[in-house]
């Protein structure tokens, strides 16, 4: 009796940080043999995601997803990591979910497979797998939980006996503590913390300042952290934290901040919870696309067209890097990075502003080859409402931008906080 | 230069790796023209420090990248010369050598760079950056089934996915016990791969006795009829005694069929009848010309010198019908795998059957030839189950050709494999698909 020998599948690195590319290789095929590459992912809530490309092999029975097209599937063309960023809830799975790893200290698993043929390639049992581990954190990172003066969040430190440049990590709502990109960070060289600052009702604006300037001062006296490096980075509503810190503390000096998705609403006197119940009185005036799903663009517009609602971001001093998708269907986060770079320009401050805006991109910019998510359920701080967020971007234009745009920003934060421009080549 | 750089950035990439994959280190943001040490630190499962370490200066601008190391436990561009220079600490017992025992958790080694040019010392000294580099046995998914069916001590390597995989015999040499990295690490190349422990085992351990014949095909059957084996894609790799088992059982067992054989470090000698018992008391005749170096070093290799014209006292190579790879290190001291390999080409040319014989012969490498990547040992303790007092064992090899010639091997042996358990495909045998 002879067996089929089977096709030899394989994916290098086969243990990676989340934002480095793989390399998946199938050989042994026979010369132009239709298959079917496709990845598979069970999330940490249980549900299934999966992507997939339809190939050909060629001459010598190899196909490589790097160099090859796909040509059908959920990506086509050349897409070494179309496994990965293409990756969409299996069909009949629930509607409006998104893939985040909250355990950060273990690795995302995802199953490569190779299947015969293009049609109803599920149906039949793969002719080889292999499972590659993705991770957040580096070998050596430490994770450090945080409650000290009040303050709640994580740290993460990298390996080494330092001390570190650091960051103030800051989600927007809606989310809970996300962990996993202070860990990224960590990985590549930052003392992170991931500040949980959505938690408690505070009594008033003021005091929610001081919350925000007591961690950053804890992340700038913590004995692995070199004082005068420390940044911050927001998305969405963390990115209004940072420019409201950056624009009126007297007390801390960020050396830079990263606004990922940019918003700079906030009525003055306003803690953030005030601030969600006034942006919810205009919930009524929300856009529902065709799949009833709710947009808050074109309200915020109107919102942020008077400059009292806003930090006033023409006080800040330190170097920024805006990054937004021009298909936000969330927040106007172009518009605002406009209006950031006017009153800016107006102080003859615009040096210290970098802006990146990518066409076809939406509201929830991650690191690079996670999913994309057109829309998410989402439940209203305050009303404890569920509904279905429109955030944007067309899948293969957004995860563009992720890949893009995290590696602007690592170059960034590299240039700010680890490089000393008096120390120059004196050779 | 005194002043303590800031920020110097270093990485290692991959950050987690298997153990024969390469990887890249690189400096950035030190000073220009800056004076740097570059050390791996790893601590054994046996609690025992190892270090390797590489000068370098930073470029103009500030980095160290696939620049050669001027001075150090290696020299020259040597992209992975943190690892395989890497000996015990000074002060260290002598005789160590690094074997994992648990492949399941990774080798942790910490790599620093250090200012300055520093050879010794380092625990007292603040690095100016580090990282943490995990190198694998066991890729993801490969399943690790510890075997007792029919009474073997054994451990099977599965790779993940639903196979059918080609299967693997994997045998090490006298020293005994249950080796299990070299399995797991050809079974995250794809292959079945079963470590079996044939001299110590749980069997011989209870009753005194060595394993007979039939143990080996035994653990043949077990491999041929896993759901996710294809039988009729066998192959045995052996090193030091486990070549002579190997060539034993290619050649004369009616059971067991392989689609070709590796043999590192070895040699055909041996009583033609002879069961495992027997072939050890054979070299323990020899015994009386075991000779030793000056430092008291046992050598071993003379006991089956001169190569015997006896054909009862010769695996007869001329009936091998599989494809055979015979791994050589030329300045071996522990086995003849020299002139046996000669011996074995003579005898194979005669019979006509020289077109199965790939020889791989590597001058100044010793016995002990490994996956890469792992200390060169040219001599350790070492004992073996007949004699049971440690003795200071030589094994040979020059650290830099040994490494080399680890590298090598290790290549040539998986596309040996590859070819011969993948391979031979005719696009016909696929209309099914």
């Amino acid at each position: 009796m002879t067996q089929a020998v089977p096709p030899i599948l394989s994916v290098t690195p086969s243990r990676a940080l989340v934002d480095e590319k793989f390399q998946v290789l199938v050989e042994n095929l026979p010369p132009g043999c239709p298959v079917t590459l496709c990845s598979l992912h069970r999330s940490e809530d249980k549900d299934d995601w999966e992507a997939y490309g339809h190939y050909v092999s060629d001459h010598r029975g190899v196909v490589s997803v790097s160099e090859d097209l796909s040509f059908g599937g959920t990506y086509t063309g050349k897409e070494p990591m179309g496994l990965l960023w293409s990756m969409r809830p299996v069909p009949g799975s629930r509607k409006g979910l998104r893939l985040r790893k909250i355990n950060v200290c273990t690795p995302m698993l995802v199953n490569i497979s190779v299947h015969s043929g293009h049609e109803g390639f599920r149906d039949r049992t793969p002719l080889a797998s292999a499972l590659a581990e993705r991770w957040y954190m580096a070998p050596g990172v430490k994770r450090i939980d945080i409650n000290k003066q009040g303050v709640q969040g994580t740290l993460y430190i990298p390996p080494g006996p330092g001390p570190f440049p650091a960051l103030l990590d800051m989600w927007g709502g809606g989310a809970g503590l996300l962990e996993y990109r202070s860990a990224l960070l960590a990985s590549r060289g930052y003392v992170s913390f991931s500040l949980d600052y959505l938690w408690s009702e505070y009594l008033s604006a003021d005091v929610e300042f001081k919350y925000f300037e007591t961690a950053f001062n804890i992340i700038r006296n913590h004995s692995q952290v070199i004082p005068d490096r420390v940044g911050i980075l927001g998305s969405s509503l963390g990115s209004m934290v940072a420019f409201d810190l950056t624009a009126y503390s007297t007390i801390i000096k960020p050396r830079c901040i990263v606004c990922i998705s940019s918003n700079h609403y906030h009525p003055p006197g306003t803690t953030l919870k005030a601030g969600f119940k006034i942006l919810s009185k205009h919930f009524h005036k929300a856009h529902f696309d065709e799949n009833n799903h709710m947009s808050w663009r074109s309200f915020a517009l109107d919102l942020i067209a008077d400059p009292s609602n806003n930090v006033e971001v023409g006080r800040i001093n330190c170097p920024m890097l805006l990054v937004n998708g021009c298909d936000d269907q969330n927040w106007p986060t172009v518009e605002t990075a406009e209006e950031v770079a006017r009153l800016l320009r107006e102080g003859g401050k615009e040096h210290l502003l970098s802006r990146l805006a990518y066409p076809g991109a939406g509201h929830l910019i991650e690191p690079p080859f996670s999913p994309h998510f057109r829309a998410t359920k989402f439940i209203i701080l305050n009303s404890k409402e569920k509904v279905i967020l429109l955030w944007g971007g067309h899948t293969k234009a957004h995860s563009d931008a992720q890949e893009d745009s995290w590696r602007k920003i690592l170059s960034f934060l590299q240039l700010h906080l680890y490089h000393s421009p008096s120390v120059k080549a004196n050779l | 230069m005194d002043r303590k750089q800031c920020c110097v950035k270093l990485s290692v990439q991959p950050s987690r790796g298997l153990m024969d994959e390469k990887f890249i280190v690189l400096v950035q943001n030190a000073l220009p023209g800056s004076q740097l040490t570059i050390r791996a630190l790893h601590q054994c499962e046996d609690g025992h420090s190892w270090e390797a370490f590489g000068h370098y200066t930073a470029d103009t601008t500030g980095t160290i990248n696939e620049d050669p190391s001027i001075h150090g436990t290696y020299s020259g561009v040597e992209q992975m010369g943190l690892l395989w220079s890497l000996r015990p600490i000074p002060g260290s017992k002598p005789g160590l050598r690094m074997r994992k025992k648990n492949i399941q958790t990774p080798m942790e080694v910490t790599v620093s760079v250090y200012q300055g040019h520093q050879t010794e010392g380092f625990a007292d000294l603040v690095p100016l950056s580090g990282v943490v580099v995990e190198r694998w046995y066991m890729a993801p998914g490969v399943r690790r089934i510890p075997v007792t069916e029919g009474g073997l001590t054994a451990t099977l390597f599965l790779p993940s996915g639903p196979g059918p995989f080609p299967g693997l015999l994997d045998l090490w040499g006298g020293g005994g016990q249950l080796v299990e990295y070299r399995a797991a690490l050809l079974a995250s190349h794809g292959f079945a791969s079963m470590a079996i422990d044939y001299l110590t085992s749980k069997f011989t351990m209870k009753t005194g006795k060595m394993v007979d014949n039939q143990y080996f095909e035994t653990a043949y059957r077990v491999l041929q009829q896993h759901p996710q084996v294809c039988g009729s894609k066998i192959a045995m790799i052996g090193l030091s005694f486990g070549t002579s088992m190997t060539l034993k059982m290619a050649i004369y067992s009616e059971v067991i069929k392989l689609s070709a054989a590796v043999c590192i470090s070895g040699s055909h000698v041996q009583p033609v009848e002879g069961s495992v018992e027997e072939i050890m008391g054979f070299f323990q005749k020899n015994a009386g010309k075991t000779r030793f170096n000056e430092k008291n070093e046992v050598i071993w290799r003379d006991l089956l010198l001169p190569i015997s014209t006896d054909p009862s006292l010769k695996a007869d190579v001329g009936r091998l019908q599989c494809p055979l790879l015979l791994v050589v290190g030329e300045d071996d001291q522990n086995w003849p795998a020299q002139e046996s390999a000669l011996d074995i080409k003579e005898m194979m040319a005669r019979a006509g059957n020289s077109h199965l014989l790939t020889v791989l012969s590597y001058p100044n490498a010793g016995h002990l030839i490994e996956p890469p990547y792992t200390p060169h040992a040219r001599s350790s303790t070492f004992k073996t189950v007949e004699i049971q007092e440690k003795v200071m064992c030589l094994w040979g090899g020059q650290t830099v050709e040994h490494f080399r010639a680890q590298e090598d091997a290790w290549k040539k042996i998986l596309v040996f494999l590859r070819e011969n358990l993948y391979g031979g495909r005719k696009p016909t045998s696929f209309s099914h698909l």
